[in-house]
């Protein structure tokens, strides 16, 4: 065993270095990556140890960054690539959705895309505009694309690697305000299936289903809930796309009641799709309606709005209540 | 670790004369540094320039310690933004230190009627167009996305998704010769900025469409960690004629040279000859932001030779040596530096953090059934709080002060 704590950002580092380690056909692509590191440090020191033919700075142009990589995943190369804030993501939104996975369906499954992209997503960090966003939903909606995201240390050095070792492209969602939460990883453990929930606390009465950075929400709603006498169960549902509806339905038969988190807008968000699938699935278990906590239909609002537009604690439990009462 | 480069691991399958995978290909020598543009040397000496002297034949001692006067204030409300962040009052300040010249240069070139599209580091561009430099911190301190009608002082929204406002600028100046007005655009962004897509559409629409704007590119030789040579291998203002149009490169630290350089491609876009490139060779003197750290990426002694450069003594030592400016002019100009270092205090310090509700408002022109109804469950749920006693905990304003209303 090699068990080590670690902030989730360093867990990221750490496995990226292992990748480029093991697998000369591995790159790292982005704005910034090299010297600087990333801007969150998350390739901190690797340009070093690997020079800059694999820690590449790119010019500063998304589309550029992201369609290169599909040239050189056509070439065999497996570019791990960053983008360095949600909300920069959208002029490469046209390769990635475009081509980047389609690729290889109009191919016949004859060319493989194995691209990783990372996208530090989500708010919490009293950014500016477009530094906290949770566009989740905009790229699970495409058929092509696996979407995962961590929420601890051990799930971030773990998937990081499945991701990269994937032949589909993966869109790897880092929690940012997690980065600096430091948890434990076993680097010699085997890792589950990359796409597979995990019941991260059990309980009975209810079930809370999040991912990325509303898990730890949750389970601090688990724990508030806890000392008024409920039993709340939290699933890190760690893949958008596909969704583990399995453990999800599993869950919700034996608790009943179903509260699915997430910060990114209600409206078309994953939380509809997970409430209309379990819906149809486990119409007779259910007690409650599925109930969503999320984001509002506003753009994301300015920093000192913040703590009001994404899902804390007393939104959770206020939705827990309401979801029992029925 | 093994550090194995694939490309050399990879056996050549050509014989000699294509280039191969696997040989090192050395980078091209750069281009050897053009000519700038230069009116002032960085010893504040005149230099004659027989193209674009005539630009600023008519500028007079007054306007000399006008344009002197504009970037000490800018300079001393960057820096007050600057330690306002590092006392927790704001979240963020992209400084603009070292690029006064090129911003009061290119913005005193405008005139009222002429439109400005900006990046997020356009403070000196924003005190010419009048903009209260006190607006430009709503956003960086989190209490607003803009803070300013930009039809007010026709200077747009910061926009901080590097390089989308040069098509914006490029579809409102298609506007304006459609409308046949003899206004001009100009619109600024950065040296990275210039590898975005948006940017070579944006050269492209305005080539073909002989719009009246001006494209001002500040290469303060940085975009975050990446120096110039990151993203391009020809000199930045030669880029233009390949789309069609004249580009020019400027000392940015010669707030004359920037003023005549800009006033003759406003004066051609004005004029219907479409468009121009401007880049003005600078050098960004802080951090990229309040969050960066320089020292990672770039060496000290750089920042010292840009120092000798510095556009602010610049102008001072010409107005010394013309003795265009006495003893009471910069006295008098400290204390006005003084007096607005602590108006800008007082006025971020007594900002009001938004309302909650704030989140729903200016979210649709027509309103939406959607929003009403989630305003009015956030409300109830806030309401939920009071009723029990126990406060919300965070919206402390009562109004819509700080919000996007403010300033219009
Ligand atoms: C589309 C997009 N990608 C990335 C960023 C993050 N970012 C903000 S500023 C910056 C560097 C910009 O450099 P440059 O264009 O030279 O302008 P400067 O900030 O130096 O004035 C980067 C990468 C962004 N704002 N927008």
């Amino acid at each position: 065993m090699a068990v080590t704590k670690l902030p989730l950002a360093k867990a990221i580092n750490e496995s990226l270095r292992v990748a480029l380690d093991t697998d000369p056909k591995v790159l790292i692509m982005g704005e910034d990556v090299g010297k600087l590191g990333g801007v969150f440090r998350v390739t901190d020191g690797l340009q070093k140890d690997f020079g800059e033919d694999r820690v590449i700075d790119t010019p500063l142009a998304e589309s550029g960054i992201v369609g290169t990589a599909i040239g050189l995943a056509l070439r065999g190369y497996r570019p791990v690539v960053e983008i360095q804030f949600d909300g920069f993501v959208f002029p490469a939104y046209d390769q990635i959705v475009t081509q980047l996975a389609k690729m290889h369906a109009r191919a016949l499954g004859k060319i493989k895309m194995p691209v990783v992209v990372r996208i530090p997503y989500g708010g919490g960090i009293g950014a500016v505009e477009h530094h906290s966003e949770s566009p989740e939903a905009l790229f699970a909606h495409v058929a092509g694309l696996k979407i995962v995201s961590p929420s601890t240390s051990a799930d971030a050095y773990w998937m990081m690697q499945q991701a990269i070792q994937s032949d589909d492209p993966v869109i790897f969602f880092e929690p940012k305000r997690r980065y600096w939460d430091k948890s434990e990883v076993d680097t010699e453990a085997i890792p589950g299936p990359l796409h597979k929930a995990r019941v991260t606390r059990t309980g009975t009465d209810l079930t809370l289903a999040a991912y990325g950075p509303m898990v730890k929400v949750c389970l601090e709603a688990a724990d508030a809930a806890a000392e008024e006498g409920k039993s709340v169960e939290v699933l890190d549902l760690r893949s958008v796309s596909p969704i583990d509806f399995d453990t999800i339905q599993t869950s919700v038969e034996k608790t009943r009641r179903l509260v699915v988190v997430h910060e990114a807008p209600v409206f078309f968000g994953s939380g509809a799709e997970i409430a209309a699938r379990i819906t149809e699935r486990s119409f007779y278990h259910l007690e409650a309606p599925v109930l969503r906590v999320g984001g509002f239909h506003a753009p994301y609002p300015p920093a000192r709005l913040e703590e009001e537009y994404l899902p804390g604690l007393d939104r959770v439990l206020d939705a827990v209540d309401r979801s029992l009462a029925y | 670790m093994t550090v194995e480069s694939t490309a050399a691991a990879r056996k050549p399958r050509r014989s000699s004369g294509t280039k191969r995978a696997g040989v090192k290909r050395t980078p091209q020598p750069k281009a050897t540094e053009p000519q700038l543009v230069q009116l002032l040397t960085p010893e504040g000496e005149r230099v004659q320039n027989d193209e674009y002297d005539g630009y600023v034949a008519d500028i007079t001692p007054e306007t000399l310690r006008g344009l002197y006067r504009d970037m000490v204030l800018t300079r001393r409300f960057d820096a007050e933004a600057t330690s306002l962040q590092r006392q927790g009052e704001l979240g963020l300040w992209a400084s603009l230190l070292g690029q006064e010249a090129a911003q009061i240069g290119s913005g005193r070139a405008l005139n009222d009627d002429d439109y400005v599209f900006p990046t997020y580091r356009e403070h000196g561009v924003a005190w010419c167009r009048g903009v209260d430099p006190t607006n430009l911190l709503g956003m960086f301190r989190g209490v607003n996305h803009g803070g300013w009608d930009p039809k007010t002082n026709n200077f747009h929204l910061y926009t901080i998704v590097i390089g989308s406002q040069t098509l914006h600028a490029t579809g409102y100046a298609m506007g304006v010769a459609k409308d046949g007005a003899d206004s001009a655009v100009i619109a600024y962004f950065g040296d990275g900025a210039s590898s975005q897509g948006d940017v070579a559409e944006a050269f492209t629409f305005s080539a073909v469409y002989n719009a009246p704007v001006v494209f001002f590119c500040q290469n303060n030789q940085w975009a975050i960690s990446e120096p110039t040579e990151k993203q391009m291998r020809v000199p930045l203002y030669q880029r233009a004629q390949g789309f069609g149009f004249p580009g020019v490169r400027v000392d940015g630290n010669d707030v004359l040279a920037c003023l005549a350089v800009t006033r003759a491609a406003l004066e051609r876009a004005r004029s219907g000859e479409g468009p121009m490139l401007v880049e003005a060779f600078t050098y960004r003197m802080g951090a990229h932001t309040t969050s960066d750290d320089p020292t990672k990426y770039r060496a000290d002694e750089e920042r010292a030779a840009w120092e000798a450069k510095d556009p602010i003594l610049r102008l001072r030592a010409y107005l010394e040596r013309e003795s265009t400016a006495d003893e009471a002019f910069f006295a008098a100009l400290e204390e006005e530096s003084e007096a607005l270092g602590k108006r800008v205090r007082e006025a971020v310090r007594a900002m009001p953090d938004p309302d909650h509700l704030a989140i729903f408002e200016h979210v649709y022109a027509d309103g939406h059934a959607l929003v009403d109804e989630e305003r009015a469950q956030f409300a109830a749920y806030q309401a939920s709080f009071a009723d029990a006693g126990m406060g919300t905990g965070t919206g402390s304003g009562t109004g819509f002060e700080g919000s996007a209303e403010e300033g219009k």
